[in-house]
């Protein structure tokens, strides 16, 4: 018995580490919808984010990284609220293009970047901090209080959304424009430029998730590296039922779905790699399925003016 | 760039046109699926199960007819396309999941099946490379004299004018519009069941994409590989939307963005520019496309409104 412990350990460990930037991402994208906004384009600022945080960590530290992540991911989301909320185009269609540039503006900039070397493994990471005591707590404390700064930052976030969406009075405007636009409007919520910001702040999330992406779990930028993490975090939305705390413990479950390939390894089963690549996707597909019923979506999601 | 889409006869044939099948096929499903308001997104996905499929029968057809070998191999490959998005239908119309998030998924989870056919059951036999051998020639495309453009082009002509007429003159074309435009009208009127219709619709855009990757087997490649698919599933959109999802303006615009795909691997080669820049073009195409018919809209509302004043 030995073994088990530290074998536990890691497994949370890696969970919690691989769900940092999905909980990010989600908990953005939850106040985005909340407000009637679907945007598919957060891969596309997750990706942003992801290459504004290497080029920022390469030129002055993982901090800047940080805030151009941040910023890259506001950029996109506004450029997609100014075609959506300003020009009332189709949300779908126009985050699918938020995506695509993203893919190509990040090829390109990479490449004009780095050259041909690409970014390396040399690029300053963010450490794992350990929470004083906490940390010392068996099995438990090197999973939950050794993670990165950014993973406390999600911990945090989560509460601090809850507060905002149903404690106070811009929440309470908010989540009426994404219930009812009509009404909303009638009751003097200005809903336009309510949700373009609620969008702009679920692009900053999505960028924050990019740089947690890079900066505290893989460690270098590669093209299209997201894969898909921004659209799982959609779907993770849906299964938390657009509340951030059922959200955020969706989250968990991925980053624990996606981290079994660790567990597996180091129980030394040998299976293909590729099907650890199609678990996380196979599993949101199969959750879609059973949760749909039991959760309601913002009445006004998507929905075309 | 110019040079390396319209620079030469070989150029646009071999480059530009046969670039533009997949995107003319790929894209005349979308516009059936869009046309019925399903939005799949999957396309890049039902491609490769497409190709998958081909590739495995391709490997088995040696000795039999061409046209024999041929046609079964594009079945298989239309079958494993709309078979791909089985799924979606199924959890749209069981449960209600938006197809746009399951369609995308079902893109990774095709791309991560083709890694595995081609390091597995499909690698080919001296267990080297990740890709399959090479298809049986009995399977392959006759390609136009002096070129690489092979006859599928013409196929895919032929849909666009078959998929026109079926639009523009047929019940089912009807029904596929309505159904998109206003479903609550449709279901209304009691003679449309919109389920049914979106659900057969989006089939069919998966027939079609499984098709292209099933062509692209068959006249291109020859074998399957990883990455055999530069985004066409994404373009394709593009291509749709600037065609206004209209079949015959789909060839104009699969050539238009096929040169600029050619254009891009030119620039690739010679100036060392990634081919990625294609998809900004196309993110701004589809963007300009989205903020027109916005425009439109509301100045066919102003005039009707003025109308009726």
């Amino acid at each position: 018995m030995s073994e088990a412990p530290p074998l536990l350990t890691a497994f949370l460990e890696a969970s919690i580490r691989v769900a940092t930037p999905l909980v990010l991402a989600a908990t953005g994208e939850t106040i985005a919808e909340r407000s009637g906004v679907i945007n598919l384009g957060i891969e596309g600022a997750m990706l942003a984010g992801a290459l504004a945080s290497a080029i920022g960590a390469t030129r002055s530290g993982p901090w800047v990284g940080v805030l151009l992540a941040i910023l890259a991911g506001m950029a996109l989301a506004a450029l997609f609220a100014a075609i959506v909320v300003g020009v009332g185009a189709d949300q779908i269609i126009a985050g699918t293009a938020m995506t695509l540039l993203a893919t190509g503006l990040t090829g390109v900039s990479y490449r004009q970047y780095y050259g041909t070397a690409g970014a390396g493994l040399s690029l300053p990471t963010l450490d794992p901090v350990e929470i004083p005591l906490l940390h010392r707590i068996p099995v438990l404390g090197p999973a939950l209080f050794n993670q990165s700064l950014l993973t406390y930052v999600a911990v945090l976030a989560v509460p601090v959304v809850w507060w905002a969406l149903f404690r106070t009075r811009w929440g309470l405007a908010l989540r009426a424009a994404g219930e009812w636009r009509e009404a909303a409007a009638a009751a003097g919520v200005r809903v336009g430029p309510i949700r373009a910001v609620a969008v702009i702040l679920g692009g900053g999330f999505a960028g924050l998730a990019g740089a947690s992406l890079v900066l505290a779990q893989v460690g270098t930028f590669a093209e299209q590296m997201t894969a898909g993490r921004g659209f799982i975090a959609i779907a993770i939305v849906v299964l938390g039922g657009w509340h951030p705390v059922r959200v955020a413990l969706a989250g968990l479950l991925f980053g624990g779905a996606m981290a079994l390939q660790f567990l597996f390894q180091a129980l030394g089963l040998q299976l293909p790699y590729q099907l650890f690549l199609m678990f996380p996707y196979v599993v949101t597909l199969f959750a879609l399925a059973g949760l749909v019923g039991s959760v309601r979506a913002p009445a006004g999601l998507a929905r075309q003016d | 760039m110019g040079r390396g889409a319209f620079g030469s006869w070989y150029v646009i044939s071999s480059a530009t046109l046969l670039r533009s099948v997949p995107l003319i096929i790929i894209g005349l499903g979308i516009a059936t699926a869009f046309r019925a308001g399903a939005l799949n997104i999957g396309a890049e996905g039902q491609f490769y199960a497409g190709a998958i499929a081909a590739t495995w029968l391709g490997l088995h057809v040696a000795g039999w007819p061409a046209p024999f070998a041929i046609g079964s191999v594009w079945l298989v490959a239309v079958v494993a396309g709309g078979a791909w998005v089985v799924v979606p239908v199924i959890l749209k119309l069981r449960f209600g999941v938006l197809e746009v998030i399951s369609t995308l998924l079902l893109n990774f989870i095709a791309s991560a099946l083709v890694s595995l056919m081609v390091t597995g059951p499909l690698q080919e036999a001296r267990r080297t490379y990740p890709q399959s051998d090479l298809i049986a020639t009995s399977a392959r495309l006759a390609v136009f004299p002096g070129t690489r453009l092979h006859l599928g082009f013409l196929v895919a002509l032929l849909l666009a004018v078959g998929l026109h007429v079926f639009f523009s003159r047929s019940i089912g074309g009807f029904h596929l519009l309505v159904t998109g435009i206003g479903p609550r009208a449709a279901e209304i009127s009691g003679r449309i069941d919109v389920r049914k219709t979106s659900a057969l619709a989006l089939l069919c855009s998966g027939g079609f994409a499984g098709l292209a990757g099933g062509m692209e087997i068959t006249g291109v490649s020859y074998a399957l590989f990883q990455n055999l698919s530069p985004g066409y599933g994404f373009t394709a959109i593009a291509v749709a939307l600037l065609a206004r999802l209209n079949p015959l303006a789909i060839v104009a615009t699969g050539i238009l963005f096929g040169a600029l795909e050619a254009g891009a691997a030119a620039m690739q080669r010679e100036a060392s520019v990634p081919t990625v820049v294609v998809n900004v073009v196309e993110a701004a195409i589809i963007v300009s496309v989205l903020v027109v018919e916005v425009a439109r809209r509301r100045i066919a509302a102003r005039v009707n409104a003025e109308e009726s004043e």
